[in-house]
Protein backbone atom coordinates (compact mmCIF):
# COMPACT_ATOMS: atom_id res chain seq x y z
CA UNK A 1 0.00 0.00 0.00
CA UNK A 2 1.59 3.33 -0.61
CA UNK A 3 0.53 6.43 0.96
CA UNK A 4 2.03 10.29 0.72
CA UNK A 5 4.03 11.08 3.50
CA UNK A 6 4.55 14.24 5.64
CA UNK A 7 7.33 13.92 8.07
CA UNK A 8 7.35 16.93 9.95
CA UNK A 9 10.23 18.78 11.85
CA UNK A 10 10.58 16.74 14.64
CA UNK A 11 10.87 13.09 12.78
CA UNK A 12 14.29 12.73 12.19
CA UNK A 13 15.64 15.02 14.88
CA UNK A 14 13.96 14.93 18.40
CA UNK A 15 11.32 12.13 17.66
CA UNK A 16 13.71 10.22 15.54
CA UNK A 17 13.09 6.72 18.24
CA UNK A 18 9.30 7.94 15.88
CA UNK A 19 10.85 7.48 12.84
CA UNK A 20 12.88 4.70 12.91
CA UNK A 21 10.02 2.56 14.35
CA UNK A 22 7.48 3.56 12.09
CA UNK A 23 10.01 2.80 9.04
CA UNK A 24 9.88 -0.81 10.55
CA UNK A 25 6.61 -0.91 11.42
CA UNK A 26 5.70 0.74 7.70
CA UNK A 27 8.42 -1.95 6.24
CA UNK A 28 6.39 -5.11 7.55
CA UNK A 29 3.01 -4.34 6.92
CA UNK A 30 4.25 -3.52 3.61
CA UNK A 31 3.42 0.05 3.65
CA UNK A 32 5.19 2.57 1.06
CA UNK A 33 5.70 6.17 2.29
CA UNK A 34 6.25 8.74 -0.59
CA UNK A 35 7.65 11.65 1.21
CA UNK A 36 6.49 14.90 0.21
CA UNK A 37 9.52 16.12 -1.74
CA UNK A 38 9.87 19.94 -0.50
CA UNK A 39 7.83 19.54 2.26
CA UNK A 40 8.05 23.06 4.84
CA UNK A 41 7.09 23.34 8.36
CA UNK A 42 3.66 23.43 9.16
CA UNK A 43 3.57 26.47 11.31
CA UNK A 44 2.52 24.60 14.79
CA UNK A 45 1.34 26.70 17.36
CA UNK A 46 3.32 29.17 16.29
CA UNK A 47 1.37 30.75 13.33
CA UNK A 48 -1.45 30.09 14.60
CA UNK A 49 -0.65 32.26 17.58
CA UNK A 50 0.15 35.20 15.69
CA UNK A 51 -0.58 34.92 12.00
CA UNK A 52 -3.63 33.31 11.22
CA UNK A 53 -2.95 33.30 7.29
CA UNK A 54 -0.12 32.11 7.75
CA UNK A 55 -1.40 29.40 9.86
CA UNK A 56 -3.67 27.83 6.86
CA UNK A 57 -1.42 28.58 4.41
CA UNK A 58 1.91 26.93 5.21
CA UNK A 59 0.03 23.50 5.56
CA UNK A 60 -1.94 24.36 2.18
CA UNK A 61 1.52 24.60 0.25
CA UNK A 62 2.17 20.80 1.74
CA UNK A 63 -1.03 20.07 0.39
CA UNK A 64 -0.67 21.50 -3.09
CA UNK A 65 2.51 19.17 -2.83
CA UNK A 66 0.74 16.38 -1.76
CA UNK A 67 -1.60 16.97 -4.91
CA UNK A 68 0.94 16.47 -7.26
CA UNK A 69 1.96 13.83 -5.91
CA UNK A 70 -1.11 11.87 -6.89
CA UNK A 71 -1.82 9.79 -3.85
CA UNK A 72 -5.04 10.44 -1.86
CA UNK A 73 -4.20 8.90 1.80
CA UNK A 74 -1.10 11.66 3.46
CA UNK A 75 -0.11 9.78 6.38
CA UNK A 76 1.35 12.44 9.22
CA UNK A 77 3.11 10.95 12.20
CA UNK A 78 3.43 14.32 14.20
CA UNK A 79 0.14 15.38 16.42
CA UNK A 80 1.05 19.09 15.86
CA UNK A 81 1.35 18.91 12.18
CA UNK A 82 -1.55 16.34 11.65
CA UNK A 83 -3.99 19.06 13.33
CA UNK A 84 -2.91 22.15 11.48
CA UNK A 85 -2.86 20.13 7.92
CA UNK A 86 -6.82 18.74 8.70
CA UNK A 87 -7.38 22.88 9.82
CA UNK A 88 -6.05 23.97 6.14
CA UNK A 89 -7.70 20.92 4.07
CA UNK A 90 -11.31 22.13 6.14
CA UNK A 91 -10.79 25.52 5.56
CA UNK A 92 -9.96 24.93 2.00
CA UNK A 93 -12.62 22.47 1.13
CA UNK A 94 -15.24 24.84 3.28
CA UNK A 95 -14.33 28.42 2.54
CA UNK A 96 -13.98 29.51 -1.17
CA UNK A 97 -12.61 32.57 -0.75
CA UNK A 98 -9.73 31.24 1.32
CA UNK A 99 -9.12 28.49 -1.70
CA UNK A 100 -9.25 31.36 -4.10
CA UNK A 101 -6.66 32.82 -2.54
CA UNK A 102 -4.49 30.53 -1.84
CA UNK A 103 -4.75 29.18 -5.44
CA UNK A 104 -3.89 32.48 -6.88
CA UNK A 105 -0.57 32.69 -4.22
CA UNK A 106 0.71 29.05 -4.87
CA UNK A 107 -0.36 28.64 -8.40
CA UNK A 108 -2.46 25.67 -8.14
CA UNK A 109 -6.21 24.57 -9.21
CA UNK A 110 -7.33 22.74 -5.74
CA UNK A 111 -8.79 19.14 -6.60
CA UNK A 112 -10.11 18.20 -3.08
CA UNK A 113 -8.56 14.67 -3.84
CA UNK A 114 -6.05 14.58 -0.65
CA UNK A 115 -6.72 13.68 2.69
CA UNK A 116 -4.57 13.90 5.65
CA UNK A 117 -4.73 11.22 8.06
CA UNK A 118 -2.42 10.54 11.51
CA UNK A 119 -0.35 7.27 10.95
CA UNK A 120 -1.84 6.18 13.72
CA UNK A 121 -5.82 5.95 11.99
CA UNK A 122 -4.12 4.38 9.22
CA UNK A 123 -1.85 1.35 11.25
CA UNK A 124 -5.00 0.98 13.06
CA UNK A 125 -7.83 1.06 10.63
CA UNK A 126 -6.66 0.29 7.11
CA UNK A 127 -5.55 -3.39 8.40
CA UNK A 128 -8.05 -5.86 9.82
CA UNK A 129 -6.86 -7.26 13.40
CA UNK A 130 -6.16 -10.88 12.07
CA UNK A 131 -3.63 -8.92 9.34
CA UNK A 132 -1.72 -7.12 12.30
CA UNK A 133 -1.90 -10.07 14.99
CA UNK A 134 -0.77 -12.49 12.13
CA UNK A 135 2.61 -10.12 12.01
CA UNK A 136 3.45 -10.44 15.42
CA UNK A 137 6.23 -12.57 16.60
CA UNK A 138 7.16 -11.84 19.92
CA UNK A 139 4.00 -11.31 21.72
CA UNK A 140 4.07 -8.32 24.51
CA UNK A 141 3.04 -10.38 27.25
CA UNK A 142 4.02 -8.70 30.85
CA UNK A 143 3.31 -5.13 29.26
CA UNK A 144 0.58 -2.75 31.33
CA UNK A 145 -0.03 -0.30 29.14
CA UNK A 146 -2.13 3.33 29.75
CA UNK A 147 -2.89 4.81 26.18
CA UNK A 148 -1.97 8.22 26.21
CA UNK A 149 -3.70 10.22 23.55
CA UNK A 150 -3.25 13.90 24.34
CA UNK A 151 -5.20 16.66 23.12
CA UNK A 152 -5.13 17.55 19.02
CA UNK A 153 -4.62 13.24 17.47
CA UNK A 154 -8.76 13.17 18.23
CA UNK A 155 -9.50 16.66 18.40
CA UNK A 156 -11.45 19.00 17.65
CA UNK A 157 -13.98 16.14 16.07
CA UNK A 158 -15.50 18.31 13.09
CA UNK A 159 -11.81 18.78 11.78
CA UNK A 160 -10.24 14.89 12.84
CA UNK A 161 -13.60 13.39 11.19
CA UNK A 162 -14.22 11.72 14.54
CA UNK A 163 -11.81 8.33 13.31
CA UNK A 164 -11.59 7.97 17.39
CA UNK A 165 -13.68 9.44 20.52
CA UNK A 166 -12.44 12.89 21.64
CA UNK A 167 -13.16 11.80 24.76
CA UNK A 168 -12.72 8.03 25.48
CA UNK A 169 -10.67 7.08 22.52
CA UNK A 170 -9.93 3.43 22.00
CA UNK A 171 -7.44 3.11 18.87
CA UNK A 172 -4.07 2.64 20.98
CA UNK A 173 -5.53 0.83 24.01
CA UNK A 174 -6.86 -1.91 20.69
CA UNK A 175 -3.59 -2.11 19.34
CA UNK A 176 -1.79 -2.79 22.42
CA UNK A 177 -4.05 -5.25 23.39
CA UNK A 178 -3.65 -7.24 19.70
CA UNK A 179 -0.09 -6.75 20.52
CA UNK A 180 -0.51 -8.69 23.69
CA UNK A 181 -0.19 -6.48 26.35
CA UNK A 182 -2.78 -5.16 28.84
CA UNK A 183 -4.71 -2.14 27.71
CA UNK A 184 -5.12 -0.44 31.52
CA UNK A 185 -8.17 1.52 31.72
CA UNK A 186 -7.20 5.48 32.99
CA UNK A 187 -8.55 8.68 33.28
CA UNK A 188 -6.17 10.59 31.99
CA UNK A 189 -6.24 9.47 27.90
CA UNK A 190 -6.63 13.27 26.39
CA UNK A 191 -5.65 15.51 29.14
CA UNK A 192 -3.15 17.94 27.02
CA UNK A 193 0.49 17.40 28.72
CA UNK A 194 1.07 21.12 27.91
CA UNK A 195 2.61 20.91 24.77
CA UNK A 196 4.96 24.26 23.21
CA UNK A 197 4.98 25.50 26.77
CA UNK A 198 7.80 22.73 27.52
CA UNK A 199 10.42 25.55 26.54
CA UNK A 200 9.33 28.42 27.81
CA UNK A 201 6.62 27.46 30.91
CA UNK A 202 8.48 24.41 31.77
CA UNK A 203 6.94 24.52 35.29
CA UNK A 204 3.84 24.26 34.21
CA UNK A 205 4.45 21.15 31.90
CA UNK A 206 6.28 19.20 34.47
CA UNK A 207 3.34 20.27 36.70
CA UNK A 208 0.97 18.82 34.25
CA UNK A 209 3.18 15.90 33.22
CA UNK A 210 3.35 14.91 37.10
CA UNK A 211 -0.66 14.66 37.09
CA UNK A 212 -0.03 11.94 33.83
CA UNK A 213 2.68 9.86 35.28
CA UNK A 214 0.57 9.89 38.92
CA UNK A 215 -2.23 8.70 37.39
CA UNK A 216 -0.52 6.25 35.56
CA UNK A 217 0.86 4.61 38.14
CA UNK A 218 -2.29 4.42 40.24
CA UNK A 219 -4.20 2.68 37.27
CA UNK A 220 -1.16 -0.14 37.91
CA UNK A 221 0.14 0.30 34.34
CA UNK A 222 4.08 -0.15 33.79
CA UNK A 223 4.70 1.87 30.85
CA UNK A 224 2.54 4.79 28.88
CA UNK A 225 2.24 4.60 25.14
CA UNK A 226 1.42 7.60 22.82
CA UNK A 227 1.19 9.08 18.95
CA UNK A 228 2.90 12.20 19.53
CA UNK A 229 6.47 13.94 19.16
CA UNK A 230 5.27 16.94 21.85
CA UNK A 231 3.72 14.32 24.42
CA UNK A 232 6.59 12.19 23.84
CA UNK A 233 9.47 14.78 24.91
CA UNK A 234 7.12 16.23 27.40
CA UNK A 235 5.91 12.98 29.27
CA UNK A 236 8.77 11.35 28.86
CA UNK A 237 11.36 14.21 28.96
CA UNK A 238 9.94 16.41 31.86
CA UNK A 239 9.28 13.38 34.37
CA UNK A 240 12.63 13.20 35.51
CA UNK A 241 11.71 17.21 36.94
CA UNK A 242 8.66 15.86 39.09
CA UNK A 243 9.06 16.65 42.88
CA UNK A 244 9.87 20.55 43.52
CA UNK A 245 11.47 22.51 42.97
CA UNK A 246 12.32 21.21 39.90
CA UNK A 247 14.31 17.86 41.15
CA UNK A 248 12.68 13.90 41.17
CA UNK A 249 11.48 13.63 44.75
CA UNK A 250 11.17 11.33 46.98
CA UNK A 251 8.67 8.92 45.38
CA UNK A 252 9.36 9.70 41.75
CA UNK A 253 9.81 5.96 40.25
CA UNK A 254 10.46 6.42 36.27
CA UNK A 255 7.49 5.53 34.16
CA UNK A 256 9.00 4.37 30.48
CA UNK A 257 7.05 5.83 27.55
CA UNK A 258 6.47 4.52 24.39
CA UNK A 259 5.51 5.80 20.94
CA UNK A 260 3.12 3.39 19.36
CA UNK A 261 5.31 2.03 16.50
CA UNK A 262 8.00 1.02 18.96
CA UNK A 263 5.87 -1.26 20.73
CA UNK A 264 4.29 -2.31 16.94
CA UNK A 265 8.02 -2.98 15.77
CA UNK A 266 9.02 -4.79 19.23
CA UNK A 267 5.84 -7.23 18.44
CA UNK A 268 6.63 -7.73 15.28
CA UNK A 269 10.09 -8.58 16.08
CA UNK A 270 12.47 -5.96 14.82
CA UNK A 271 15.66 -4.86 16.24
CA UNK A 272 14.74 -2.21 18.85
CA UNK A 273 17.44 -1.73 21.02
CA UNK A 274 19.07 1.24 19.35
CA UNK A 275 16.11 3.12 19.25
CA UNK A 276 14.84 2.96 22.77
CA UNK A 277 18.56 3.92 23.77
CA UNK A 278 17.73 7.32 22.60
CA UNK A 279 14.84 7.85 24.96
CA UNK A 280 14.84 10.03 28.28
CA UNK A 281 13.77 7.26 30.56
CA UNK A 282 15.36 4.32 29.08
CA UNK A 283 12.52 1.47 28.51
CA UNK A 284 15.19 -1.38 28.12
CA UNK A 285 15.54 -2.45 31.59
CA UNK A 286 12.27 -3.15 31.75
CA UNK A 287 11.48 -4.84 28.56
CA UNK A 288 14.54 -6.78 29.71
CA UNK A 289 12.72 -7.57 33.03
CA UNK A 290 9.89 -9.17 30.82
CA UNK A 291 12.17 -11.24 28.84
CA UNK A 292 11.00 -9.06 25.45
CA UNK A 293 14.61 -7.90 24.41
CA UNK B 1 -13.14 50.56 32.22
CA UNK B 2 -15.04 52.23 29.22
CA UNK B 3 -16.61 49.05 27.65
CA UNK B 4 -15.32 48.77 23.82
CA UNK B 5 -18.96 48.01 22.44
CA UNK B 6 -17.92 46.75 19.45
CA UNK B 7 -15.40 43.80 20.89
CA UNK B 8 -17.47 40.50 20.42
CA UNK B 9 -18.32 41.44 16.83
CA UNK B 10 -14.74 42.10 15.87
CA UNK B 11 -14.00 39.06 17.75
CA UNK B 12 -16.79 36.61 16.03
CA UNK B 13 -15.42 37.91 12.54
CA UNK B 14 -12.09 37.37 13.17
CA UNK B 15 -12.86 34.01 14.94
CA UNK B 16 -15.64 32.80 13.12
CA UNK B 17 -17.50 31.78 16.75
CA UNK B 18 -19.63 33.21 18.13
CA UNK B 19 -19.46 33.95 21.26
CA UNK B 20 -22.56 35.68 22.50
CA UNK B 21 -23.90 32.62 22.65
CA UNK B 22 -21.82 31.42 25.79
CA UNK B 23 -24.28 31.19 28.87
CA UNK B 24 -21.73 30.69 31.78
CA UNK B 25 -21.46 26.85 31.81
CA UNK B 26 -17.66 26.58 32.55
CA UNK B 27 -17.36 23.42 30.84
CA UNK B 28 -14.00 24.99 29.11
CA UNK B 29 -12.60 26.42 32.06
CA UNK B 30 -13.48 23.21 34.19
CA UNK B 31 -11.32 21.07 31.47
CA UNK B 32 -8.57 23.50 30.99
CA UNK B 33 -5.08 22.32 31.81
CA UNK B 34 -3.69 25.23 32.51
CA UNK B 35 -7.07 27.56 34.16
CA UNK B 36 -5.08 27.40 37.85
CA UNK B 37 -2.18 29.38 36.00
CA UNK B 38 -4.39 31.99 33.68
CA UNK B 39 -5.60 35.32 35.46
CA UNK B 40 -9.23 35.27 33.66
CA UNK B 41 -9.68 31.40 33.02
CA UNK B 42 -11.79 30.54 29.33
CA UNK B 43 -14.93 31.29 30.38
CA UNK B 44 -14.49 34.86 32.08
CA UNK B 45 -12.35 35.68 28.96
CA UNK B 46 -15.72 34.98 27.12
CA UNK B 47 -17.88 36.69 29.50
CA UNK B 48 -15.28 39.74 29.29
CA UNK B 49 -15.27 39.57 25.28
CA UNK B 50 -19.16 40.02 25.68
CA UNK B 51 -19.23 42.98 28.08
CA UNK B 52 -16.69 44.94 25.92
CA UNK B 53 -13.13 44.62 28.21
CA UNK B 54 -10.99 44.88 25.15
CA UNK B 55 -8.17 46.66 26.95
CA UNK B 56 -8.26 43.68 29.94
CA UNK B 57 -8.74 40.93 27.08
CA UNK B 58 -6.00 41.75 25.01
CA UNK B 59 -3.64 42.14 28.40
CA UNK B 60 -3.94 39.39 29.97
CA UNK B 61 -1.88 36.52 30.44
CA UNK B 62 -4.40 34.10 30.01
CA UNK B 63 -4.64 34.22 25.94
CA UNK B 64 -0.54 33.43 26.14
CA UNK B 65 -0.75 30.57 28.70
CA UNK B 66 -3.57 28.78 26.40
CA UNK B 67 -2.07 25.89 24.55
CA UNK B 68 -4.84 25.17 22.43
CA UNK B 69 -5.59 21.48 23.24
CA UNK B 70 -9.01 21.91 22.19
CA UNK B 71 -10.54 20.29 25.12
CA UNK B 72 -12.31 23.85 25.46
CA UNK B 73 -14.27 23.86 22.02
CA UNK B 74 -14.78 19.65 22.07
CA UNK B 75 -17.32 20.02 25.42
CA UNK B 76 -18.51 23.79 24.11
CA UNK B 77 -22.70 23.26 24.79
CA UNK B 78 -23.21 25.74 22.41
CA UNK B 79 -20.27 25.05 19.71
CA UNK B 80 -18.08 28.05 20.71
CA UNK B 81 -14.54 26.23 19.74
CA UNK B 82 -12.89 28.76 22.82
CA UNK B 83 -9.32 28.02 21.53
CA UNK B 84 -10.05 29.27 18.31
CA UNK B 85 -11.14 32.52 19.84
CA UNK B 86 -7.96 33.29 21.71
CA UNK B 87 -6.05 32.66 19.17
CA UNK B 88 -7.28 35.42 17.51
CA UNK B 89 -7.57 37.52 20.56
CA UNK B 90 -3.57 36.89 20.15
CA UNK B 91 -3.51 38.06 16.74
CA UNK B 92 -5.39 40.90 17.51
CA UNK B 93 -2.90 42.06 20.53
CA UNK B 94 0.39 41.09 18.39
CA UNK B 95 -1.19 43.87 14.71
CA UNK B 96 -2.56 46.36 17.77
CA UNK B 97 1.13 46.24 19.51
CA UNK B 98 0.06 45.15 22.88
CA UNK B 99 3.03 44.15 24.81
CA UNK B 100 2.16 40.32 25.66
CA UNK B 101 1.85 39.39 29.52
CA UNK B 102 3.94 36.41 29.04
CA UNK B 103 6.95 37.74 26.93
CA UNK B 104 8.77 34.09 26.89
CA UNK B 105 5.78 32.86 25.15
CA UNK B 106 5.50 35.31 22.37
CA UNK B 107 9.34 35.24 22.17
CA UNK B 108 9.15 31.34 21.50
CA UNK B 109 6.52 31.99 19.11
CA UNK B 110 8.66 34.68 17.62
CA UNK B 111 12.31 32.55 16.89
CA UNK B 112 10.17 29.69 15.89
CA UNK B 113 8.52 31.69 12.74
CA UNK B 114 11.71 32.81 11.90
CA UNK B 115 13.36 29.67 11.73
CA UNK B 116 10.97 29.09 9.12
CA UNK B 117 11.32 32.32 6.96
CA UNK B 118 14.52 31.18 6.98
CA UNK B 119 14.67 27.69 6.53
CA UNK B 120 11.16 26.22 5.07
CA UNK B 121 11.60 23.92 8.27
CA UNK B 122 12.22 24.63 11.65
CA UNK B 123 16.15 23.95 13.00
CA UNK B 124 15.80 23.51 16.25
CA UNK B 125 19.68 24.29 17.63
CA UNK B 126 19.37 28.10 15.97
CA UNK B 127 15.63 28.72 16.46
CA UNK B 128 16.65 27.86 20.53
CA UNK B 129 19.76 30.40 20.06
CA UNK B 130 17.71 33.17 19.02
CA UNK B 131 14.86 32.54 21.81
CA UNK B 132 17.59 32.18 24.54
CA UNK B 133 19.24 35.38 23.38
CA UNK B 134 15.80 37.08 23.43
CA UNK B 135 14.36 36.05 26.28
CA UNK B 136 17.57 35.80 28.19
CA UNK B 137 16.89 32.31 29.50
CA UNK B 138 20.48 31.51 28.65
CA UNK B 139 20.88 28.49 31.19
CA UNK B 140 17.30 26.80 31.12
CA UNK B 141 17.40 23.86 29.56
CA UNK B 142 21.06 22.67 28.79
CA UNK B 143 21.04 19.72 30.35
CA UNK B 144 18.24 18.14 28.40
CA UNK B 145 19.60 19.91 25.00
CA UNK B 146 22.87 18.01 25.91
CA UNK B 147 21.43 14.86 26.53
CA UNK B 148 19.56 15.21 23.35
CA UNK B 149 22.51 16.05 21.34
CA UNK B 150 24.41 13.16 22.42
CA UNK B 151 22.05 11.14 21.36
CA UNK B 152 21.90 12.82 17.88
CA UNK B 153 18.28 13.86 18.20
CA UNK B 154 19.72 17.56 16.75
CA UNK B 155 21.50 18.47 14.16
CA UNK B 156 24.32 20.75 14.48
CA UNK B 157 23.77 22.48 10.90
CA UNK B 158 20.00 23.76 9.33
CA UNK B 159 19.25 22.62 5.86
CA UNK B 160 16.90 25.13 3.31
CA UNK B 161 14.22 23.71 1.23
CA UNK B 162 14.43 24.43 -2.22
CA UNK B 163 10.86 26.65 -1.98
CA UNK B 164 12.10 29.18 0.95
CA UNK B 165 11.03 31.64 -1.17
CA UNK B 166 7.41 30.49 -1.93
CA UNK B 167 7.57 29.89 1.76
CA UNK B 168 8.76 33.62 2.42
CA UNK B 169 5.71 34.94 0.07
CA UNK B 170 3.65 33.37 2.65
CA UNK B 171 4.41 35.36 5.02
CA UNK B 172 3.50 38.77 3.28
CA UNK B 173 0.03 37.65 3.23
CA UNK B 174 -2.51 39.44 4.71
Amino acid sequence: MRYGFYPGCTLHSTATEFGSSMEMTCAALGIELVEIPDWNCCGASSAHSLNHTLALALPTRDLVQAQQLGLTDIAIPCVACYARMVTADYTLRNDAAFRAEMETALGFTYEGRVRPRHLLDILANDFTSEELVGKVTRPLQGLRVVSYYGCLLVRPPELTGRWDDPEQPQTMDRLVELLGAEAVPWSYKVDCCGASLTLNRSDVVVHLVDRLVQAAHEAGANAIVNACPMCMANVDGRQRFRGSPGRPGPTYVPMPVFYITELLALAFGRPLDKVLGKHAIDPRPLLKGLDLI
Amino acid sequence: MQPDLTFSEQVRDQSGQNVQRCYYCQRCSAGCPVASLMDYAPAQLLRMIQLGQKEAVLHSSAIWLCVGCETCGTRCPNGIRTGVVIDSLRQMATAEGVAPAVPSVFKLHRAFLDSIRLWGRVHELSMLAQYKLTSLALFSDLDLGLDMFLKGKIHPLPRRIRGVAEVRKLFALK
